[in-house]
């Protein structure tokens, strides 16, 4: 069993692998397939006026005179070597800049998550516990609300909402971090993680819903009642116990996704994260940061996956037997 | 670069303007006086004070939508970067508030009576922000390797015509000339000309700054902030401010938040819904640009090859009721040339309001009486209102039997046709230069770096501009860019639509900030708390 288990985890991490590579070639590709380059990024139409001589040499400044093969090993073969790259615009390695803006983006997630649970779980088992009633309605009606309202519609109305009318806007004080200081850091990151997590909130109120109905109506819980034990408890101990695995999957996916899918949100908010880096250095088509911060976010979620499916084995003893 | 507000309300001393050959710039209220090689200009200068004289100390936000890509200053195009690179380093020579040149690290300037060389003496006294001294070695140094094309620096081609750099002493440098160019001392002015240190490179230059400017760099987040600090070195007056921060915010939306809540006092908007809805005590000012909307022809590409189309195209669009429905009339009709100096008359051109009978004589004299199609590139994402722009002319040109096909691009593609001149029409918005050699000489001289981006040349335009260059009386060289203006617009080159406005929007509790027409913060020196 044990052995199955670690070839499970060993079989995860490959494909995980596998994954990376292909999301390394695909982002690399198509990145130089949309038109413009970092020459015209940063010089707009002042491009037009560079002789052959001025293009050759700015060509050569942004290392864009090498074939394209070899400018992807090349990049290959320094990420093996830790290198993710430099960004010309800020004149700091790429690493660098993803190390001040991934924990940015993790706390951002991990409070949207929360949240997102504490919205979506108590109003997904109050949807089931009355199925086609008020409650069902109303759990419905704020999943369903949460779908359609756009972040970027929900973030931009609550910036200027609160700026406006009660001078509240601690993301318009430059970003300070939790340890610079924690009670702006925790303001700053309030309405982006409520926009978020309301958004993300929608699928878990749907996926804990979906999940208590259908272990409502199995044996063991009948067998529960009829052995007279409490409902809080079976509501507690046996139905959201059993109904975790899909919660957790969906959390799992929607966290990863958090980690790239935050940008429209951190834009608005002027959160430094790294969905905003990826933003910039796409505007700027810096290749090399673009490159490596999706690949840092691909790795992330493969890495969330992989927790993910670990996590299952605790919650679910039919898991790990598997 | 330039001057603080208060330094400006003081004589100047020995400005040396213009020449016989020619360096007496439009819009200077000079008083001439002659001398044997040249001329000298001494004046007496007015220009826009602060309406109260700020208190020294205090620190200031200013929001910005994008961050800087450099703060390498020869390699700067962008509006941001241009902004505060322009408060750090020094030119030889400035622009007032009212757009004269006006002396800056150069004390005053001799031009030959050729017109073949200038002779800049330099301010004295004058440090880098390392303690350095500032030199005529520093001047050959910075315009030798802004020549030098292995740089790639932006205005190299501002310094085409210079021959050589002569550095007869310390604090004098000479310029030689390949021909008379009356527009350079207005050119010096661009922060791509900054002066820089000869110890200092470009890899020196990308992570710090070592101006002479009245701000030095104290840090910057990429992405976050950039935080000025005032220059103790500073050869001007020592700015009020002691610490500015340019704050990167993801747009106009959000600086306007900020704005209201307190949390920045400046920022320049390009959105007039944007700016009303910003609150509390915040004033807000308008200011008309040289920057302009146009329909870009390109007279070498398609059917707009016939003058006779574009004609037609010209005099079918009703300038004031595209602007008025796609900016919401914020902005003025405008001709080809921005520059209060050498304005044109917007109604200078064959149909000076709109003529469908005439456009459709145009039409069928180019033998389409039945209409014909044309396409137009236009950016989506690379400036507000383009498409609205563009929507409206297609309308207009619609109802006179054309067809404009609107290919709606993003900014990549968009500047890659545009740097290509793979197109037949463009909607484009255009920088202004308060010199027309300056704005225009890269574009319609048939030697122009920008020609082929023009799609329009003449002989008659060539020697225009060859005349502009070396004509040294200010009526004259007006009516040079009024001659080119009319050439401009009776040929159709292209159809030059309105310049906009920007929105300064400054909390109550600052003074001493001008806005300009060309886009420069350099008043941020004389900027400070109320």
């Amino acid at each position: 069993m044990k052995r199955f288990f670690y070839n499970g985890v060993v079989r995860k991490i490959l494909s995980g692998f596998a994954t990376l590579f292909g999301v390394a070639v695909f982002v690399f590709f198509m990145l130089r397939a949309i038109p413009g380059d970092q020459i015209s990024a940063s010089l707009g139409t002042e491009a037009a006026g560079l002789t052959e001589q001025q293009r050759r040499s700015l060509e050569a400044y942004y290392g864009l005179d090498q074939p394209l093969l070899v400018q992807f090993f090349s990049w290959l073969g320094n990420l093996f070597q830790g290198d993710l790259g430099f960004s010309v615009r800020a004149q700091q390695s790429v690493a660098d800049l993803t190390l001040q803006s991934l924990p940015v983006t993790f706390q951002l997630a991990v409070l949207a998550i929360i949240l997102a649970l504490a919205i979506g779980v108590p109003l997904g088992m109050m949807a089931a516990s009355a199925p086609g009633k008020l409650r069902d309605f109303i759990g419905q009606s704020v999943s369903l609300f949460g779908l359609s309202v756009p972040v970027f519609l929900l973030g931009t109305t609550l910036l200027t909402f609160f700026a406006v009318n009660y001078g509240f806007n601690p993301n318009g004080l430059g970003y300070k971090t939790l340890l610079d200081d924690p009670w702006i850091n925790l303001q700053q990151m309030l309405l982006p993680a409520l926009v978020l997590g309301f958004g993300i909130s929608a699928p878990i109120i749907r996926t804990t819903r979906a999940a208590v109905m259908e272990i409502k109506g199995q044996d063991f819980i009948r067998t529960a009642r009829a052995k007279g034990v409490a409902m809080r408890q079976i509501q507690l101990r046996h139905i959201l116990r059993n109904a975790l695995i899909p919660i957790v999957t969906m959390t799992g996916l929607q966290f990863g996704y958090l980690l790239g899918g935050a940008v429209v949100v951190e834009q608005i908010f002027s959160i430094p994260g790294i969905g905003r880096q990826v933003l910039l250095g796409i505007q700027q088509k810096e290749y090399a940061l673009v490159q490596s911060t999706v690949l840092v976010i691909a790795a992330s979620f493969v890495i969330i996956n992989l927790l993910t499916d670990l996590l299952y084995r605790a919650i679910d003893p039919r898991v790990r037997a598997d | 670069m330039t001057r603080n507000n208060e330094w400006l309300k003081l004589p100047i001393k020995s400005i040396a303007l213009a020449s016989a050959a020619g360096l007496v710039l439009a819009g200077c209220a000079a008083t001439e006086t002659e001398t044997d090689t040249g001329t000298d200009v001494e004046e007496e200068q007015e220009t826009t004070a602060p309406a109260e004289t700020p208190e020294a100390g205090g620190e200031m936000v200013v929001g910005i939508t994008v961050d800087p890509d450099t703060i390498f200053p020869w390699k700067a195009t962008q509006f941001q970067a241009f902004r505060i690179l322009e408060n750090v380093y020094d030119t030889l020579t400035a622009f007032d508030a009212d757009l004269n040149v006006v002396p800056a690290l150069a004390e005053s300037w001799t031009v030959s009576e050729d017109g073949l060389s200038i002779e800049f003496d330099l301010r004295d006294g004058v440090v880098f922000a390392d303690g350095s001294t500032f030199d005529s070695e520093d001047v050959k140094y910075s315009y030798e390797a802004i020549q030098d094309e292995d740089n790639a620096a932006v205005a190299s081609s501002t310094l085409a015509g210079v021959t050589s750099i002569e550095t007869p002493d310390a604090d004098t440098v000479v310029l030689n000339l390949a021909a008379p160019d009356v527009g350079l001392l207005a050119n010096l002015t661009t922060t791509n000309l900054a002066i820089v240190s000869s110890e200092d490179n470009e890899e020196t230059l990308s992570t710090a700054t070592n101006g002479t400017g009245p701000f030095v760099l104290e840090s910057r987040t990429a992405g976050q902030d950039v935080v000025l600090v005032r220059n103790e070195n500073y050869w001007g007056d020592a700015t009020p401010l002691d610490r500015l921060e340019f704050r990167v915010l993801p747009d106009e939306a959000a600086i306007a938040a900020a704005m209201s809540a307190g949390n920045v006092q400046l920022a320049v908007l390009s959105d007039p819904l944007t700016a009303q809805t910003i609150s509390g005590d915040v004033s807000i000012e308008t200011t008309p640009q040289l920057s302009y909307h146009a329909l870009m022809m390109n007279a070498r590409n398609g059917s707009v090859t016939d003058q006779n189309v574009r004609l037609a195209v010209q005099c079918a669009i009703d300038r004031q009721a595209v602007l008025d429905t796609a900016l919401l009339g914020e902005g003025e009709v405008t001709g080809p040339i921005t520059s209060p100096a050498f304005k044109s008359d917007p109604t200078d051109r064959p149909c000076p309001e709109r003529d469908l009978d005439a456009a459709a004589e145009y039409l069928e004299a180019s033998g389409n009486a039945g209409g014909l199609e044309l396409d137009a590139i236009v950016a989506q994402d690379l400036y507000a209102g383009a498409v609205d722009i563009a929507q409206a002319v297609a309308a207009q040109l619609a109802e006179a039997n054309i067809t404009l096909n609107l290919e709606v691009l993003e900014s990549g593609s968009y500047i890659d046709r545009w740097i290509a001149g793979d197109f037949e029409t463009a909607i484009a918005l255009n920088g202004g230069r308060p010199d027309p050699d300056g704005m225009y000489g890269r574009y319609f001289p048939s030697t122009g770096n920008l020609n082929q981006v023009a799609g329009y040349s003449s002989d008659s335009m060539d020697a225009l501009f060859a005349a502009g260059k070396s004509e040294s009386d200010p009526e004259a060289r007006k009516q040079i860019y009024a001659d080119v203006s009319s050439e401009l617009t009776n040929n159709a080159a292209w159809v030059w639509l309105f310049s906009g406005y920007t929105y300064t929007a400054v909390s109550d509790s600052i003074t001493g900030f001008t806005p300009m027409a060309t886009g420069s913060w350099q008043y941020l020196r004389t900027t400070g708390i109320r």
